[in-house]
């Protein structure tokens, strides 16, 4: 009777219903205003969340609680629409906006939000009243094994640790067998071998138990640590999405002062993305039609084939030799002329001319010097920097052919060309 | 000592707080909650009572209770008399009297309810109602004791309205502040001493229980004591 039961009773208290087990995904397309620090602006988010844990990744007032509460209906968005399971819990145009205690999304804040006049194990309970006593003892002292926070269970929040704490609220989110699981930075104020443990016993559950989980953070670690896909939300829009390592190795919008550290910056296109090496090649895109061409091997990122990026290369990145390597770990030996060699203070600033036009109809791979003799002005120029004892010990002239080499990891890629 | 007009006023006293604490709840939680842009008029009305003139307040509820008021007219047609020189009318006066003493405690500690808390209570199927009496009364318990022995004492007290609303009539509206007043008036001196010196005892016994509670309250709650 024990399942069967419980869950026609779940039924018949929350109108959203769960299908079997397994929940589906939850759709958020949500438009609304924020107030941080008395700027205005508008947060305008259009997201897909399948079942498992997606990471909410943004700096403080991008409008990550607010999409917290909106999905939870704490707040209402001005227009748009919030969707679990085909079943509406906000839609604008039928005007529907489920109460909040009906729609049975877990919800754990940031400052966690235990009733500190009741016990630990009347806090978890609090969420289970449709069930008879028995039921619920049972799954109270489950979920306390769970997360190992049985012993706790007549204590009030303020008796015990910050983890532990920590370790409640989850559970009395959890124990309520909620649609989707919202957790608003819960984890910020630990330690990190606490926050690994709790981290493992959320991953255990999860794996049981497939629902969206949205994990709110403004910390990298958390996003490696727990991600199986990463939103990046910043200004109230969403800039990036992804797997983590995609996202947050993403091209990131360029400014002045990011640009400011690299002498080199090529507009380029992507021309091939190899998703088994962890690579891909872009070819620095021509100052002129019918230019030069240099293709590069860079980090994969998140960027579409055809896609235009803009790639930096600090001049202290790059080797040169004089004779073409081999047995090297990095990816691109590009060959190229020397054009000029200027000392600056304790620095050779060289310039290096690489590249050959493309009407000599040979085609440039990275690492293959060419047979063409037509280079022209139009090449594309390449700043290095030397100490003086490297130009001493190599002797490099102008006019001079040489290699430059350039680790797939020291292009940096942004967005935008 | 006139133990009859103890007695009368620690009914009275216990009447009128058990009164503003059913009526109370409601508009303090009103109070706390409303997002009602003219909310304003609203705490004024119910503050007025702290500033106006005891005697003034006492004219309005007696022109109020008054034969020739709605009130007083339904009230003389359901029992025979009118409400003005009566207990019934002492009460309704005490309570419109000490109102702010009951509803502005009760509102301070439901808006310092942790909102999260409430919301939380929502996120777990709560509806309204149960989010009140499971989370935002108990953690308000001290801003109601506070507001119903206020409101009590308060009552235990007055003097202005009671006088002008209920005159002086033993057993029926003579309160213990009337009789220390009577006594004086008589160079009773003694009598309106001892009289006196029970109030004040019983005042302070009330305001000392109420800050104890507040404090087992808070140790309860595990809240530091130096807040």
């Amino acid at each position: 009777m024990e399942i069967g039961a419980r869950l026609s009773n779940l039924e018949k208290n929350h109108p959203v219903e769960k299908k079997g087990l397994n929940s589906g995904a939850l759709l958020v397309q949500i438009e609304t205003h924020l107030l941080h620090k008395n700027q205005n602006f508008e947060l305008k988010l259009d997201l897909t969340l399948r079942t498992g844990i997606t990471i909410i990744f943004g700096p403080s007032g991008a409008g990550k609680t607010t999409l917290l509460d909106c999905i939870a209906g704490l707040k209402m968005p001005h227009a748009g629409e919030i969707t679990i399971s085909n079943h509406a819990l906000f839609n604008s145009a039928q005007r529907i906006n489920l109460a909040v205690q009906h729609r049975r999304i877990g919800y754990v804040f940031q400052d966690l939000a235990l009733f500190p006049h009741l016990t630990t194990s009347q806090n978890i309970r609090y969420g289970l009243r449709h069930l008879s006593s028995s039921d619920c003892s049972r799954l109270v002292s489950a979920i306390s094994e769970a997360f190992r926070i049985a012993h706790l269970q007549n204590r009030r929040p303020a008796e015990i640790s910050g983890g532990e704490r920590q370790r409640v609220a989850l559970a009395r989110a959890l124990v309520t067998d909620p649609c989707v699981l919202l957790l608003d930075e819960p984890l910020s104020a630990l330690d990190a071998p606490t926050k690994a443990s709790i981290i493992d016993d959320l991953r255990a559950w999860n794996e049981a138990h497939r629902i969206p989980i949205l994990y709110v953070t403004h910390n990298r670690e958390e996003v490696f640590a727990l991600g199986e896909r990463v939103v990046v939300i910043e200004q109230g829009r969403i800039t990036a999405q992804g797997t983590p390592h995609e996202v947050m190795t993403a091209p990131r919008q360029e400014t002045i002062a990011q640009l400011a550290g690299f002498e080199n910056i090529f507009d380029a296109k992507v021309i091939a993305a190899h998703p088994d090496r962890g690579t891909m090649t872009c070819r620095i895109l021509p100052h002129q039609i019918n230019g030069t061409q240099v293709e590069l091997e860079t980090p994969l990122v998140r960027a579409d084939v055809g896609s235009n990026l803009k790639i930096g290369i600090r001049a202290g990145d790059i080797l040169l030799a004089t004779v073409k390597p081999s047995g090297l770990s990095a990816r691109n030996v590009i060959p190229g002329k020397l054009k000029s060699l200027v000392q600056r203070d304790m620095t050779i600033v060289a310039k290096i001319d690489c590249g050959t036009k493309i009407d000599c109809k040979t085609k440039i791979d990275c690492g293959t010097k060419t047979d063409c003799g037509t280079k022209t002005g139009d090449a594309i120029e390449i700043i290095v920097h030397l100490t003086l004892a490297a130009r001493d010990s190599l002797q490099f002239e102008p006019g001079q052919e040489l290699w430059i080499i350039i680790k797939t990891y020291s292009c940096h890629l942004m967005a935008g060309a | 000592m006139d133990w009859q007009a103890f007695w009368l006023t620690i009914q009275l006293a216990t009447l009128v707080a058990a009164i503003l604490l059913v009526i109370g709840l409601p508009i303090a939680y009103w109070i706390a909650y409303s997002r009602w842009r003219w909310k304003f008029l609203l705490e004024a009305v119910v503050a007025l009572p702290i500033v106006l003139p005891p005697t003034v307040l006492g004219f309005y509820i007696l022109v109020a209770l008054g034969p020739h008021s709605p009130l007083g007219r339904i009230w003389q047609a359901l029992t025979g008399h009118t409400l003005a020189f009566t207990f019934e009318g002492l009460v309704i006066g005490s309570v419109v009297y000490s109102l702010p003493f009951a509803v502005q405690p009760f509102a301070a500690a439901f808006s310092s309810v942790d909102p999260r808390l409430m919301a939380a209570s929502a996120t777990l199927g709560a509806s309204r109602l149960r989010t009140f009496i499971e989370i935002v009364l108990p953690l308000s318990i001290s801003g109601l004791i506070t507001g119903a022995a206020l409101s009590f004492a308060h009552t235990m007290g007055e003097f202005g309205v009671v006088l002008m609303i209920g005159g002086n009539i033993p057993g029926i509206t003579r309160t213990v502040s009337i009789d220390i007043y009577d006594k004086v008036q008589a160079f009773d001196y003694a009598a309106a001493n001892a009289t006196a010196l029970v109030l004040l005892l019983i005042s302070f016994i009330i305001l000392s229980v109420v800050y104890a509670l507040n404090r087992r309250g808070r140790i309860n709650r595990g809240i530091p004591l130096w807040r």
